[in-house]
């Protein structure tokens, strides 16, 4: 059964732009990516859009929908009140590039700048050993898709560009802290790092990244909170301190 | 212009285009919050009206000043002077800073009252006030790292208040094998205390998170995956708990003004 | 117009996929500057969507597993239409890949001594494939991204510039690859971003770019799936090898529109799932051929019995092989016993109680219920064929990589053809990208190597800047929306998953005039993030694949794996021993056959003879192998 929906989209770009009403056919089942390309076939054919897999799988359809930010290929439709206007706009922490599309390379800069694996030097193709329990801390970060969702919400860059600079993102911290619970990796001081290159300390767990991951990945309660912990044991406190220095020995 | 204003993002006026009540959990949490500091700073000033019966309030356990009634210190031990300054120290305030720290420090509490008070932000994708922020980099907020020592401190705190809550189960005269209205509201106030502790996520680290291979310590990795269950409801038993102390401070100083009488089950 | 950007790179990867990335790692630890160029954002091709995983014969969980057994049973699924020598550096080499990944910081799942898990598979022996829950793709490509940064960091701290030697030109479309006297030069194309253009200067391309699923109605595959290398390959003077072989992965949503085609797992059946009409009748039974009978139940009763005691009981036959049960729900809906959404349904709910589906099947659960509406745990799904995977693809030396007849051209990945025959094996295509994809560059850095680059000539410039300003500057002219969905509705409708000659020839005519009529597409807007002008160059080298696809399909009068003739059902030995090959002569594609390299010896007695005798005529059996 189509009914008509009204949407109000977001078009223009870095010098300017607005939101615009429309009238578009939404039919039983559709999602709001699904809208949108409507509009985009019969009314706006240049409306720019990104998305691929249209399964919540690649993490291309970030926007803001109704204020909040969401995948658009993970929003039905079917969520909004009969006759609700339905406002999308384009990610609002990160320089917009036209109607819905924004510039993401931020992330990738800030993925840059986190050390990667480093393999131990005396394990071979397939002598690697490891116990389910022990990657699994790790996998559950590595679900991410790079959505960016986490980084568009997370108030310190989106509300202060001017900290863009100093902080990586709760999508990196999790990064950070997959490796730094891989129980391969031979790099020592990420905990360190994390502090004090990647900003680890401009959080103040407010939660809004765990709110809005579509992989629904405990960023703060999993990866933020303890790698934050793990902070201060490397940094904050003077008794585990001593005691690593007396016995020399890293928590393992 | 900054933020959600900045020049090179999509120019869109509002703070937010959020059409959900997100306004609504923030107020709420605000409310609460402050009412319960209202009233836990009269209380603690109040310096009296905390032990009735073998019931000793939690807000004044342990009770450390020359001021406290015998009854209510710990065999007798006084150690600390009624008079600092020729003020006079209600007996509560000697000892609030540990528990009132716990939960300042409290990773969920911080996300509480930065939303709530602060408003950094108010809610998510809600645009914020503040032209400057740098988080807890800097003094005092890089206080909050120092979690685990009042986390440590609150321990001993339980431990007392376990103590306390087993005295109830002493009649008027103090003899042992009753139980009181009084002895259940102190048991409730204290289970949750140690629900609330023992789900704190500087818990979790200690008992396996900070652990690399969790495979080589099988029974700390158990304790982990306990503690983990429980740190899912952390916010919750941060709730109750609060509740849980607040009821029992209040119940007991009705019992200690006599405004209710502590009913006796045996 | 702004300024021509110009580039000049060692080796030119276009394609960000598994095989893409593999391709550039190897070629940047070959010591040479490399440029990965890819449609989408850097990480999300379209390998993130593989769910199930790679198939690599460690024997982790049965040490009975070897390459030999891997490579028999990539021959089989095929059905011996394959080119030898590619499954067997497959089967030989998938293992080491895997382990590669490993020692680049991926996390798959673990077996109880630690090692790498592995789970079965359709076709395959052994617990084969290589995972992570159901996100092995994702794993995948990001432990290559994430190799990639490594290597820019070391880049960083030599050369001060991380993108010094290596770096990824995300969203660009790569619209011409560019020859000069003879061989490779270089490849031009246009940023989606602000539609400017781009040439890059190279002595090798790599071409990684995925498949061709988009040419259909209902796939699997994402907007990027249109068939670009493909097309861009012929335009080059390469080949194309055997196009008629597509595989229909038999359960695709059918409903909602919106998700129309997204993959429904195989373990959805696995786990006991029954398909059935809209008469509610268990139609499989019907469809169960001649030489499956043997293997598979054909009543109600010892099929349910089954789930309990496999040993005394034949399978259901929802467990047929990937095109018998495509086929055999295509039939239902062409009868007029499918749903109003033209699929059928598959149920598990009555089966399984709600908790197990749950826990067994979470991602379907969570696909329906989030997707659809549809709680798998109370009612039935509906499901119909999907366009999943192209077989066919660029003729390659299978060494190397390298396309056949192009000095300084290579393809790898799912554009590549040969290595898995008529019909490709779940988990074997992870495999292959990485296993062609260092192939490829290993082949391109030898090649860049041996040779001077040649430069690329302004004429060659301008042609290619000149076609795309065509669509801005045709009137009035065709949308290419609109030609996009004819074009989809006539594959599926006549060159879909049961063909007929005469619905051949008329889809080739068809495809023809809608070809003509490309050449008048117009596009709205400007050239900046202009989906539509997008579009307007996919759909050209959709409609190139297409031809090439119907072209082939007319020839190959008999029915094997991804390719069925309703008017020559069954397979034909004679036309086993015959590859179609498509080149492009300017105006329209041409198949000529060619003869598929023989198998020698060696791999030849690694069969039994029963089995060859099915698909070899007695004089191949006779001689034994080629040598
Ligand atoms: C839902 C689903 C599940 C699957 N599950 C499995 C599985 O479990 N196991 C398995 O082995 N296989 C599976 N497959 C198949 C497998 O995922 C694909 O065959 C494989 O990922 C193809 O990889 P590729 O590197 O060849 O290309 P792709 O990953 O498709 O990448 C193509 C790249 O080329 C780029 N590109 C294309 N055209 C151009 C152009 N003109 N200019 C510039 N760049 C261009 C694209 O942007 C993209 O980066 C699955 C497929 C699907 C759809
Ligand atoms: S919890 Fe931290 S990282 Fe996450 S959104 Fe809040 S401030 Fe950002
Ligand atoms: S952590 Fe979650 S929200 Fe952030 S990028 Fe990854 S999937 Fe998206
Ligand atoms: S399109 Fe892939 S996540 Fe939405
Ligand atoms: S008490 Fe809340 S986190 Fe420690």
């Amino acid at each position: 059964m189509a009914r008509k929906v009204n949407l109000r989209i977001w078009r223009g770009d870095s010098t300017s732009g607005s939101l615009q009403n429309v009238e578009v056919d939404a039919n039983e089942g559709e999602v709001v990516l699904d809208v949108i390309h409507r509009v985009q076939a019969t009314q706006m054919g240049d409306l720019a859009v990104r998305w691929n897999c249209k399964a919540g799988k690649c993490g291309s359809c970030s926007m803001e929908i109704n204020g909040k930010p969401r995948l658009a290929c993970m929003t039905r439709m079917s969520s909004f009140e009969e006759g609700e206007e339905i406002t999308v706009t384009p990610l609002r922490a990160f320089p917009v590039i036209k109607d819905l599309v924004t510039d993401v390379s931020f992330n990738y800069k800030k993925a840059l700048e986190i050390p990667a694996y480093e393999h131990p030097a005396d394990l071979g193709p397939g002598e690697a050993r490891m116990e389910q329990i022990d990657v699994e801390r790790s996998q559950e970060f590595r679900k991410c898709i790079e959505c960016f969702l986490c980084q568009d919400t997370c108030h310190v860059i989106r509300d202060h560009e001017e900290n863009k600079k100093s902080f990586a993102g709760p999508r990196f911290f999790i990064r950070i802290a997959e490796l730094d619970m891989h129980p391969l990796d031979m790099l020592k001081n990420r905990k360190r790092t994390a502090q004090e290159e990647h900003g680890l300390g401009m959080c103040n767990i407010t939660k809004c990244c765990t709110e809005v991951c579509p992989e629904h990945i405990r960023i703060t309660d999993n990866a933020i909170i303890p790698m934050k912990e793990r902070v201060v044991d490397v940094k904050y406190d003077p008794a585990r301190w001593l005691g690593s220095k007396i016995r020399r020995r890293e928590g393992s | 212009m900054s933020g959600v204003f900045s020049p090179s993002r999509a120019e869109i006026k509002e703070r937010t285009l959020r059409t959900d009540k997100w306004w609504l959990q923030p107020l709420a949490t605000f409310g609460v919050l402050f009412s319960f500091v209202i009233y836990a700073t009269f209380r603690a000033f109040e310096g009296a009206n905390y032990y009735a019966d073998h019931l000793i309030s939690p807000f004044y356990s342990p009770c450390l000043s020359e001021a406290c009634v015998p009854e209510a210190t710990i065999g007798g031990w006084t150690p600390i002077s009624a008079q600092v300054f020729n003020f006079a120290l209600s007996p509560a305030l000697i000892i609030l800073i540990f528990p009132l720290g716990f939960r300042m420090t409290c990773y969920y509490y911080r996300k509480a009252y930065y939303r709530a008070f602060w408003m950094s932000p108010p809610a998510c994708a809600v645009a914020e006030p503040h032209k400057k922020y740098t988080g807890e980099t800097r003094q005092p907020l890089i206080l909050q790292n120092a979690h685990r020592w009042f986390f440590y401190a609150g321990l001993i705190f339980n431990i007392i208040l376990t103590y306390d809550a087993i005295i109830s189960f002493k009649n008027k005269e103090g003899e042992w094998g009753h139980m009181s209205v009084g002895s259940l509201v102190l048991v409730f106030s204290t289970v949750m205390l140690w629900m609330y502790s023992l789900s704190c996520h500087t818990c979790r680290h200690t008992i396996g998170g900070r652990l690399k291979h969790f495979s080589k310590h099988p029974i700390r990795y158990k304790a982990w995956t306990t503690i983990s269950k429980l740190n899912h409801s952390h916010a919750l038993f941060a709730w109750i708990s609060l509740f849980g102390v607040a009821f029992a401070d209040i119940y007991v100083r009705q019992v200690a003004s006599g405004a209710w009488t502590n009913f006796y089950f045996f | 117009m702004t300024e021509l950007e110009r580039y000049k790179y060692d080796v030119l990867v276009i394609g960000a996929g598994g095989a893409g990335l593999r391709a550039a790692v190897e070629a940047r630890e070959a010591g040479l500057r490399v440029a990965i160029i890819c449609k989408s954002l850097f990480g999300k091709a379209h390998t993130v969507m593989a769910e199930g995983g790679a198939a690599a014969s460690m024997g982790n969980v049965n040490s009975g597993d070897n390459w030999q057994v891997h490579f028999r049973d990539t021959m089989r699924g095929g059905k011996f239409l394959n080119h030898y020598r590619m499954a067997e550096l497959h089967a030989k080499e998938s293992p080491d890949r895997i382990y590669e990944l490993e020692m680049w910081g991926a996390l798959f799942d673990r077996t109880k001594e630690g090692k790498i898990s592995q789970r079965n598979f359709g076709g395959h022996e052994y617990p084969r494939l290589a995972h992570v829950g159901d996100r092995t793709g994702l794993e995948l490509i990001r432990t290559m991204q994430q190799k990639i940064v490594q290597l820019q960091q070391k880049d960083a701290r030599e050369y001060g510039d991380a993108q010094a030697n290596i770096r990824v030109f995300a969203e660009l479309t790569i619209t011409e690859i560019i020859k000069e006297s003879g061989k490779i030069a270089g490849a031009y194309g246009y940023w989606r971003e602000g539609g400017n253009e781009v040439l890059f200067e190279a002595p090798a391309v790599i071409i990684a770019t995925g498949g061709v699923g988009k040419t259909f109605k209902i796939t699997s595959n994402s907007w990027e799936g249109t068939g670009d290398g493909h097309a861009l390959a012929l335009k080059a003077g390469a080949n194309l090898v055997d196009m008629e072989f597509l595989q229909f992965h038999p359960t695709g949503m059918v409903w909602p529109p919106s998700v129309r085609g997204i993959l429904v797992t195989e373990s959805v059946r696995g786990e006991g799932g029954v398909l059935t009409n809209t008469l509610g009748e268990r139609f499989m039974f019907k469809y169960i051929p001649e030489v499956f009978k043997d293997k598979y139940a054909d009543n109600e009763e010892e099929a349910d019995r089954w789930y309990l005691d496999q040993d005394n009981n034949r399978r259901p036959p929802e467990l047929l092989p990937r095109d018998e049960v495509a086929r055999a729900i295509n039939s239902e809906v062409k009868a007029g016993r499918g749903t109003e959404h033209g699929g059928v349904f598959l149920d598990v709910s009555k089966r399984i109680p709600a908790e197990v589906i749950k826990k067994r099947l979470p991602s379907m659960w969570h696909q329906f219920y989030e997707l659809a509406g549809v709680d798998i745990t109370k009612e039935a799904m509906e499901v119909g064929p999907t366009c999943h995977y192209v077989m066919g693809g660029v003729e390659v030396e299978p060494d190397t990589a390298a396309a056949v007849g192009v000095p300084g051209l290579y393809a790898a990945g799912e554009v590549a053809g040969g290595m898995h025959g008529s019909n490709r094996l779940g988990g074997n295509s992870l495999s292959d990208l990485l296993v062609f994809g260092r192939r490829a560059g290993m082949g391109a850095a030898a090649y860049v190597k041996s040779v001077t680059a040649v430069a690329v000539s302004e004429a060659s410039v301008k042609a290619a800047a000149d076609r795309i300003q065509v669509p801005f500057t045709n009137s009035g002219g065709e949308n290419a929306y609109s030609l996009h969905q004819e074009l989809q509705e006539i594959t599926h409708n006549l060159v879909g998953i049961i063909r007929t000659g005469s619905e051949l020839k008329d889809a080739i005519a068809k495809i023809a005039d809608i070809r003509a009529r490309s050449k008048n597409v117009s596009v709205a807007g400007d050239r900046k993030f202009n989906p539509g002008f997008h579009l307007a160059f996919d759909l050209d080298n959709m409609l190139l694949v297409a031809e090439s696809t119907a072209k082939s399909a007319i020839e190959r009068e008999e029915s094997r794996g991804g390719h069925t003739r309703d008017d020559f059902p069954g397979m034909n030995d004679k036309w086993r021993q015959v590859n179609h090959i498509s080149s492009f002569n300017g105006q329209e594609v041409i198949v000529r056959q060619q003869a598929l390299p023989a198998i020698p010896k060696e791999l030849f007695d690694l069969f039994d003879i029963h089995e060859l005798e099915k698909y070899m005529t007695p004089e191949e059996i006779a001689k034994g192998g080629s040598n």
